[in-house]
């Protein structure tokens, strides 16, 4: 299998229905087929050797990512919004692809090998090229190269191969069977691992995917009414925003099915009010990473609806991020790999066809297959998957490991707290000290004894944070990502 | 014939389309009704099967042998009924996922 035999089948299967719309400009899977065939000749003609993609969500995203598997080189989408420091030595250490480019120039790529997005739609741009595609593209040869959002340092090149990408494709979404009038909204980039799966997902069951180039809150909730958007993926700021928009009306959005959400931990406080705000409308939190080719796990609709009636049990689990889908195996171990007992926390290991824990520097995928998240989490008594955080970000104070997210869950229940980070500070006692920077709710107000009060009545004393400061804003990755490390500076220095 | 992953497979006398998503741990003969699978490639008189009982190969859907491990995703459908040494290879099921993406 590799992504475009998923295409092929859509374009097979497509009774001329829109797959992709962006702006003004829709296609069908057969017009996607088509162009993506002509862009992967012409770019094996241009000797490319891989294809990136340096822009927002677009027609041209899904031509060159699947020109790129018809061409049998690796797609590499980069995130378009990185600085040229940072941009340049991604876009060098990719010499020889060639360059797809919403604005240009792109920073470092050779002149020669830049494409203007918008010349992928045009047939005279590859009018000429009468070079032949391989008709066979292994499985095993490198689909995707996605650099992870890198909340720890240095973006690292996480290697997603045609079979881990396909294997969760058509290990979880039945071929052509969306209806008709079904539409997907997305928002998520093209570099990140969602936005990736969403646009194979989606077509290949047949519904249409629907592009915003940028989130607004606004634009985003007048684009599902527009357009019918009945499947929406969001990450939790987005979410956030979508929420601090409605300000307590109703979403009154009634086409909206399934509203799924992911790539970052969703604060209780905003999930509680969205469940609220948009009835009739099914919540899925999705969770995965990039060396997972996405989704290994989900809490579904029903398990939101029941937390939201009140069911005790089901408000828990509300916290935990569901079942791992069939064909993901799940172990929880200690430091010395241990496998632990249900309800201990531990490191998360996971296993199946879709996992790849490849990078350009080596796979970490151990003898047995199982790769080690670097995710802390743990498994309740009916399989429910509960993750803390990163064990990076795991504090240990006095021998005792403390997960922020634990803290900053209690944090954010006060009414006064918007949103809050938690971080161990060195101390000389301790090992580590509890340090939280806390932005308060428009026109609230609080003090740090309150706080510290309000966190040992919910949590044991040796986790209230021995420090709190207040800030005007906690700083995040584009898509939704705590930057913790940025919060740690700020609180040591 | 190799069957290794990724190839793509026809029935030379119908219209079904497979991609080998696992290829069989020993070499197994995969027909379509009765006649021998080939590569897609590979010249296709395309006589049909006469009477083909059966449901036919249906597209998107995944076919496992279980003895030997072969597993085929239908690309294109057909009327012919897939069996892999003369066993009958059947859908392999899949649990509907709430859409995550």
């Amino acid at each position: 299998m590799n992504l475009s035999l998923l295409l092929e089948m859509a374009s097979s299967a497509s009774d001329e229905r829109i797959a992709v719309v962006s702006g003004d400009v829709a296609l069908s899977a057969i017009d996607l087929d088509t162009a993506a065939r002509r862009v992967a000749a012409r770019f094996l003609e241009m000797g490319a050797t891989g294809v990136v993609y340096c822009g927002t969500n677009d027609v041209s995203f899904p031509i060159a990512l699947f020109a790129a598997s018809y061409a049998g080189i690796p797609f590499i989408p980069l995130n378009y919004r990185l600085g040229v420091e940072q941009l340049q030595p991604l876009v060098e250490a990719n010499a020889g692809a060639v360059v797809v480019a919403e604005v240009m120039p792109v920073v470092g790529a050779d002149p020669a090998m830049t494409v203007d997005r918008r010349e992928l739609l045009d047939e005279a741009f590859a009018a000429t090229s009468d070079v032949e595609l391989p008709g066979f593209v292994d499985p095993e040869d490198v689909a995707v190269l996605l650099y992870t959002s890198g909340t720890s340092g240095t973006p690292k090149a996480a290697i997603l191969r045609h079979r881990h990408l396909t294997a969760y494709v058509i290990g979880t979404v039945e071929f052509a069977g969306a209806e008709p009038e079904q539409a997907a909204l997305v928002t998520v980039p093209p570099y990140h691992i969602a936005g990736m799966a969403n646009l194979l997902s989606n077509l290949y069951a047949g519904r249409r995917i629907v592009y915003l180039e940028a989130f607004d809150a606004e634009v985003w909730i007048d684009t599902v009414r527009r357009e019918g958007v009945t499947q929406a993926m969001v990450v939790p700021t987005m979410l956030a925003r979508v929420v601090t928009h409605l300000d307590g009306s109703p979403a009154d959005l009634p086409t909206l099915r399934t509203l799924s959400y992911g790539g970052a931990r969703m604060p209780l406080p905003v999930l509680e009010q969205a469940l609220e705000l948009f009835a009739g409308t099914g919540f899925v939190n999705a969770y995965g990473l990039t060396e997972t080719s996405s989704t290994i796990a989900l809490l579904g609709p029903d398990d939101h609806a029941a937390a939201f009636a009140g069911d005790p049990v089901a408000k828990v689990r509300l916290g935990s991020v569901g079942k791992v889908l069939p064909g993901i195996e799940v172990e929880v171990r200690d430091e010395d790999g241990n496998v632990l007992a249900v309800g201990e926390p531990g490191l998360v290991f996971l296993r199946g066809e879709q996992v790849s824990g490849e990078y350009d520097a080596g796979s970490v995928i151990d003898e047995a297959g199982w790769f080690p998240t670097r995710d802390r989490g743990w498994i309740d008594a009916d399989d429910y998957l509960f993750i803390e955080g990163r064990a990076d970000d795991t504090i240990i104070r006095g021998g005792e490991n403390i997960a922020p997210a634990e803290i900053e869950d209690v944090l954010v229940r006060h009414p006064a707290v918007d949103s809050a980070c938690v971080v161990g500070l060195p101390n000389d006692e301790w090992g580590q000290s509890i340090a939280a920077a806390v932005v308060l709710s428009a026109g609230r107000s609080t003090t740090v004894e309150e706080l510290q009060a309000y966190c040992r009545e919910h949590l044991r004393g040796s986790k209230t944070p021995e420090t709190i400061v207040f800030r005007d804003e906690l700083p995040h990755t584009p898509t939704g990502k705590l930057l913790r490390r940025e919060v740690l500076a700020d609180l040591a220095g | 014939m190799d069957i290794k992953a990724g190839s793509r497979l026809a029935c030379p006398e119908c219209s079904t389309e497979l991609v080998v998503v696992k290829p069989p741990s020993a070499p197994v003969a995969l027909t379509c009704s009765g006649v021998a699978i080939v590569e897609a490639t590979a010249d296709r008189p395309g006589g049909g099967h006469g009477d083909a009982a059966g449901e036919g190969a249906l597209v998107g859907k995944r076919y496992a042998d279980e003895e030997t491990g072969l597993e085929v995703l239908c690309a294109k459908p057909g009327p012919g009924t897939l069996a892999a040494d003369g066993r009958v290879i059947e859908i392999k099921g899949a649990k509907p996922l709430p859409s995550s993406d």
